[in-house]
């Protein structure tokens, strides 16, 4: 198994921590992992994105122009990705702030309202958790206890106290993602 | 037994520098550097080991510290990005001049001048040719993994050591950004002992221990200047590395190394789905640079592309490696572009294949 993924948003929605959440799960179960983010001016401009590989093989180049899924988290990442997206790949959006919605008819989309469920939730800060939840519920790669062992692993111990809430967040992306069109 | 840590290239470089019993890191900060001495910061190495971490006024005071804690036989290193790697380069000279071991890090940026905080390799000809004045030369070594970046701290503090030479790690803003697993060698305590070299403070039952790179006296110079190059062609001897990949049936073959060479891996596997094979010879020392292993390869492969992000600098010595042999030539992006797997296939195709 091999899955290229790029998540993409605005800076402060947790799309790096997102990524390495990923990639600790991966390294939970033995895989091969890189994460590779966008690092120069367009960090600077308040939008951030993170290509992540997850892999049973070692993986060759950390850097990819075409992606099995795009996880777009603001208009601006989906101007830029949704093109990205290998044809039956898979794109998970955010509706929040989303004014062109998705228009590909070769891919599988997928939409989550994690913005509007996070401030529900009274935690805006769970917001990438439930992003993470529903891509999971979509691609299951990985058994719940290794994602929650990687949420560990990635959160410095201060926050561990955070785990639980994280841990429901994931619990109601899996339940609140939606299917919007699919190829196969 | 050690686990898996995700790590950035930047912060595995620091971790690898706690553990090999560095004594001093001196550097100044710099994208796509800076996470080098913002992790040592918060590591409290003089907790740990007793290590010192400081931030020097600048790269020039930087690589002066690094003289003046090497000549005392301490392990020192230091860590910047192009811009900053050019300010060091008098201290640099003075320090291969005066035959003094330490690490030099230089996570490479686009250029000339402030140019990018983007990643490049257009540093290769600094590196590998000298960069500071006079007849000297640096060993290179050019990680392409985080795994490497952690694992080449500890081989160029003993190539240095070996050779009382000071040895510089060559990696890009795409290394030291990216993370990947990484599993660290356990702690190596500091060493308590001196070389017999180091200006120490003198004792009553030996003479003065002088370390200098100044002989005004021009036979002596340039006997001292023979016995630099009777110590860098030892190191050709004996210290050329490199891996080779698909390369048992290739008919073609790319030279890369650092991130070039990952992103060559995966042109490798679309050029073999069309049925072109290619391999890939990836130089981990730059310099000594691999011109025997590259040669030997002319007479199974019809050509070479070497790949880089610069203007073409390790072409040349590709060239040099394959004395007109079979055709080479470079493709690379500059600015800080990396590069895509789709491009470099393309170029094999149209420079090397076709051409």
């Amino acid at each position: 198994m091999t899955e290229e993924i790029i998540i993409a948003g605005f800076g402060g929605q947790g799309v790096l921590s997102m990524g390495k959440i990923l990639c600790y799960s991966g390294v939970m179960e033995g895989q091969e992992v890189s994460w590779m983010p966008a690092y120069g001016p367009e960090m600077r401009g308040g939008t951030a994105n993170v290509t992540v590989i997850l892999s049973d093989n070692k993986i060759s180049s950390p850097i990819l122009d075409t992606f099995d899924t795009a996880i777009i988290l603001n208009q601006q990442s989906m101007d830029k990705f949704e093109s990205a997206v290998k044809p039956g790949g898979l794109l998970v959006y955010d509706g929040n702030g989303i004014t062109r919605h998705p228009e590909r008819k070769d891919i599988n989309i997928y939409r989550i309202d994690a913005a509007e469920e996070a401030t529900k939730m009274g935690s805006t800060k769970t917001f990438n958790m439930i992003v993470l939840g529903g891509y999971l519920k979509v691609k299951k790669l990985y058994k719940l206890e290794s994602v929650i062992k990687g949420l560990k692993k990635s959160l410095p111990e201060r926050y561990h106290h955070m785990i639980p809430v994280n841990e429901k967040a994931i619990h109601r992306g899996l339940e609140i993602i939606k299917e919007v069109a699919t190829v196969n | 037994m050690e686990e898996f840590v995700l790590m950035k290239g930047n912060e595995a470089i620091a971790e690898a520098a706690i553990r090999a019993g560095t004594d001093g890191y001196f550097g100044y900060p710099i994208t796509p550097q800076s996470e080098v001495i913002e992790y040592l910061a918060a590591a409290k190495p003089h907790e740990r080991t007793g290590m010192v971490m400081l931030q020097a006024e600048s790269e020039v005071a930087a690589i002066n510290m690094l003289y003046g804690g090497a000549g005392a036989g301490k392990k020192v290193m230091t860590s910047s990005s192009s811009p900053g790697i050019s300010l060091m380069q008098e201290g640099i000279s003075y320090i291969a001049g005066s035959e003094l071991p330490c690490l030099i890090v230089n996570v490479v940026r686009g250029g000339p001048g402030l140019g990018t905080i983007q990643p490049s390799q257009s540093d290769y000809f600094q590196s590998t040719k000298g960069g500071g004045h006079g007849d000297y030369n640096l060993i290179v070594l050019a990680p392409s993994s985080v795994q490497e970046m952690a694992d080449f701290v500890g081989l160029g503090y003993d190539l240095a050591f070996k050779y009382r030479n000071p040895v510089m790690i060559q990696t890009d803003g795409a290394l030291g950004q990216m993370m990947e697993k990484v599993k660290f060698k356990p702690q190596q305590p500091r060493s308590k002992k001196s070389p017999d070299w180091a200006t120490t403070g003198k004792t009553s039952d030996r003479e003065r221990i002088i370390i200098t790179s100044l002989d005004l006296d021009p036979s002596r110079q340039e006997r001292f200047n023979e016995k630099l190059q009777v110590k860098y062609r030892t190191i050709v001897e004996k210290e050329v590395r490199y891996e080779k990949i698909q390369c048992d049936d290739a008919e073609y073959l790319f030279v890369a190394y650092g991130t070039s060479s990952r992103i060559c891996q995966k042109s490798i596997q679309m050029a073999r789905e069309e049925g072109i094979k290619v391999g890939l010879f990836r130089p981990i020392t730059l310099w000594p640079f691999p011109y025997n292993e590259i040669r030997e390869m002319t007479g199974q492969v019809k050509g070479m592309l070497s790949v880089e992000m610069s203007a073409g600098q390790m072409v040349e010595d590709v060239r040099l490696a394959v004395e007109a042999k079979v055709k080479v030539d470079h493709y690379g992006r500059m600015g800080g572009i990396i590069p895509s797997s789709e491009e470099i296939v393309e170029a094999l195709k149209q420079k090397i294949i076709g051409g």
